[in-house]
């Protein structure tokens, strides 16, 4: 991993095209803030981790799945026979 | 076209059925093709990969757990399908489900939807704005306590 020092309000570019700057720095919080083209996502970590595992869970779906009691009001639904 | 999935084995789909997620779903990155079937169990559905048999998501639409639901997701994600935002008419949006072995404890996924444009039936994975929505709420629970505001 590379390392690098900055103080508040000065920042780095990553590949010509993405800007994270240090905005404010308060005892062991640090605010970044960063500017990227659209096409570049950009999350907290621990947010994209749990996604990641949870679609992975997800995908061991078991293929015969449980039916669930739909209170009308809560689906457009025509009331079977 | 005839395609093998997980759930019902081999399987007639329409091309309307067909779902492009570019850059796949988190975790599954290298899978873009997909398929939506309704899923012999209401209100479900089923996002069968197109390439690989195993790799099938159930989905359910938010709304149906939480009324209330609003991903609030980023502009640039609307924008990357040309939707102009989530009363756009072309819009769809999914939770995926996760059912463990004690089906009681089904989850579904409400910070990290799907949204589809269902015109050019291109998708995209989106992680929430709001931190009212996490990646695992009790289907079962939210729906019970729907219906007690509902009363």
């Amino acid at each position: 991993m590379l390392i690098l020092s900055r103080r508040k309000d000065e920042s780095v570019i990553i590949d010509g095209r993405i800007e994270v700057a240090v905005v404010d720095i308060k005892g062991d919080q640090v605010k970044l803030g960063i500017k990227a083209p659209r096409d570049v996502k950009v999350f907290r970590h621990e947010v994209f981790q749990a996604i990641q595992a949870q679609n992975r869970a997800a995908a061991a779906a078991p293929a015969d799945l449980p039916t669930l009691d739909i209170p009308m009001d809560n689906i457009s639904t025509e009331s079977k026979e | 076209m005839t395609i093998d999935t997980k759930a019902y084995g081999q399987v007639e789909v329409d091309e309307r059925q067909r779902i492009t997620i570019p850059f796949g779903l988190y975790g599954f990155e290298s899978l873009s093709e997909f398929v939506l079937m309704d899923a012999r169990q209401r209100p479900f559905y089923w996002l069968q990969s197109v390439d690989v048999r195993d790799v099938a998501f159930v989905l359910i639409d938010p709304k149906v757990i939480r009324q209330d639901y609003d991903a609030d997701i980023e502009p640039r994600d609307f924008e990357a399908l040309e939707l102009e935002d989530s009363e756009d008419e072309r819009f769809l949006q999914f939770a995926i489900v996760t059912i463990p072995e004690d089906r009681q404890d089904m989850t579904a996924n409400l910070q990290g939807p799907i949204i589809i444009n269902k015109e050019s039936r291109i998708g995209r994975q989106c992680i929430s704005r709001s931190d009212r929505w996490h990646v695992r709420h009790n289907i079962l629970e939210e729906m019970a306590s729907t219906g007690k505001d509902a009363c």
